[in-house]
């Protein structure tokens, strides 16, 4: 598991007198569910094409699965990977299957997959319909499917849950989880953070070009520092007073309160003395909720 | 990624065989055969009614009225077949998934130019073709052997179109500029062109361009594929010779079909070589 799918080292790409990207170095190892995040022109599309070879670095080198995604072997890379563009239309005029078969006969794919990675994305019934009558989150589990095709050892998903509903995008990310069971290495970019947070094994944070950080989700937190946030539910009658001198001294801050609620942040080297400090408020608290910081705030954070 | 080496002819033929697939889905190529059938059916019968007579009138005659209108239909056709060939996969967002495949830039561009080239020369063969088997049936076989000479030269004229128009589709930054660029070529090859070079011809009284001048004219001339598909055409039958003007400049030294065949396929492979040179240092 520790071999790495992907190695990009010391990468830039310059576009006339713009710098797209800015001596990225990244690996992602094989096995692993990795999140790509940046505001629109952070280069993460940028980042993406060039991993997949479709443009060249203007310096630094990109290794996909051990090879050069240029070069003699760039056929045997590209059988093995998976690419889903973002909001990718097809061929109107074309089926569903007629689809599927035209991009596993240009990948060197069993064209009898098809079938069954069509039932897999829910399309079976809607195999021989035109294209053009598809509506958006069915083009998009077609593209998905067409991702699938050849077993790719690696997938590249581009905003993969543009345009699908909360059901779908619940489905998409249980597909997504039970490739990765099968030692599939899969890379997305998503620009809605609270989706990816809960799902993603690490993330690299893309800004104007350059990595900011990259890690888990909980090493992010823990390296920006960011206090939490706590909301206590008080018991009717509750010492508002004394339950606020009480927390402020086990290092409570920013508190706000009305009849019912008590709402603060506390620095993560407090998080203990504050909930020790709250269990000790025992039936003048009716529930407690913490809130760690979200990917947005860590996002935030780094972007800032 | 060169041009030419390591070249795969699997995905070359997927791509093409789609393009085909997607035209004839859309059943443009059916429209094109229904056009090019009643237009060659219509001439072929009807193109002498100005001379009071209906009919088959014979073989030159027929094959000048076809000539006329294929200038200015087939180089149409042509463009608005493959002025998106490529842009409009980019302004769609599949090309990025294609280029992903296991396929280089060159085998992507062939591909999809074959798949156009294909989906024209089906109607082309199936539209005109129809009205050969008449001209057979009136004229005999060595009509028969002229005829097959038109629409051969009516085939490279939509290639050399095809590949101009997927130079365009390579160049342009949207599909709307595409269009706008592709007419335009039209009106310049196919309308204005002549015109310029008829009006040169006039201004300067023929003769008086003295040698240099009467040495330009012919290759101005081979310099547009709309005219040497009109001499390709009219060289080859005496009795129209002189129904064109611009022929009379034209030096039956390089009236020689084997040179103008080799400018026209000039026409089909330097666009798109150009195309394919530019496709890959995008």
């Amino acid at each position: 598991m520790n071999a790495s799918a992907i190695e990009v080292c010391a990468v830039t790409k310059d576009f006339a007198a713009l710098r797209a990207v800015d001596g990225v170095d990244l690996a992602v190892d094989a096995g692993e569910l990795f999140g790509l995040i940046g505001h629109n022109g952070a280069g993460k599309s940028t980042l993406f094409r060039m991993m997949l070879g479709l443009i060249a670095p203007s310096a630094g080198e990109i290794r996909v699965l051990g090879q050069s995604v240029h070069g003699d072997g760039f056929r045997d890379v590209r059988r093995k990977v998976g690419y889903l563009p973002e909001n990718v239309v097809f061929y109107d005029n074309l089926t569903g299957i007629e689809t599927l078969r035209f991009f596993a006969r240009m990948k060197g794919a069993d064209e009898t997959e098809c079938s069954g990675l069509l039932e897999r994305v829910g399309l079976a019934a809607a195999a021989g319909r035109p294209v053009g009558q598809y509506s958006k989150g069915m083009r998009q589990r077609l593209g998905f499917a067409q991702a699938l095709l050849g077993k790719p050892a690696l997938l590249f998903l581009d905003e993969p849950t543009t345009g699908l509903d909360p059901e779908a995008i619940h489905e998409f990310y249980q597909a997504v989880q039970n490739l990765r069971a099968e030692g599939v290495t899969i890379i997305l970019s998503s620009h809605i953070l609270s989706e990816i947070q809960e799902r993603v094994s690490r993330l690299a944070i893309l800004r104007s070009g350059r990595l900011q950080a990259t890690g888990s989700v909980h090493e992010l937190r823990e390296k920006m520092d960011l206090p939490l946030s706590m909301v206590l539910l008080l018991a009717e009658g509750a010492p508002l007073a004394d339950i606020q001198r009480d927390l402020v001294a086990a290092g409570a801050e920013a508190l706000q309160s009305d009849d019912t609620e008590l709402k603060f942040s506390c620095a993560r080297k407090s998080k203990m003395s504050v909930l020790a400090a709250v269990a000790a408020l025992r039936e003048t608290v009716r529930d407690v909720h913490v809130r760690e910081p979200s990917l947005e705030d860590v996002y935030l954070g780094y972007t800032a | 990624m060169s041009l030419l080496p390591n070249i795969e002819f699997a995905p070359i033929r997927t791509m093409a065989a789609k393009e085909f697939r997607d035209r004839v889905r859309s059943r443009w190529v059916l429209a094109v055969a229904i056009v090019f059938a009643i237009f060659a059916m219509a001439i072929a019968y009807f193109g002498a009614a100005q001379q009071g007579a209906i009919g088959f009138r014979g073989l030159a005659y027929t094959i000048a009225s076809l000539v006329s209108l294929v200038i200015y239909l087939i180089p149409l056709i042509a463009l608005m077949l493959g002025f998106d060939a490529i842009v409009g996969e980019r302004e769609r967002g599949s090309l990025d998934l294609l280029l992903s495949m296991p396929i280089t830039r060159s085998e992507l561009l062939l591909g999809k130019f074959l798949g156009l080239a294909a989906a024209l020369a089906l109607p082309t063969l199936g539209g005109f073709g129809l009205v050969g088997g008449m001209i057979a049936w009136q004229g005999g076989w060595n009509a028969l052997f002229h005829y097959g000479g038109f629409i051969f030269s009516t085939l490279l004229l939509g290639l050399a179109f095809l590949s101009i128009a997927v130079l365009i589709s390579v160049l342009a930054k949207d599909r709307t500029r595409a269009s706008g660029t592709a007419i335009a070529a039209w009106f310049f090859l196919v309308l204005i062109y002549d015109l310029l070079l008829l009006g040169a011809l006039v201004a300067t009284g023929g003769e008086t361009g003295g040698e240099t001048g009467a040495a330009l004219f012919p290759v101005l001339l081979l310099l547009n594929p709309a005219d040497v598909y009109r001499l390709l055409n009219i060289f080859s039958l005496e009795e129209v010779k002189t129904i064109y003007g611009l022929a009379t400049v034209f030096p039956d030294s390089l009236a020689n079909p084997a040179l103008l065949g080799g400018v026209m396929t000039a026409w089909i492979v330097v666009p798109l070589g150009v195309a394919a040179w530019r496709f890959n240092k995008a």
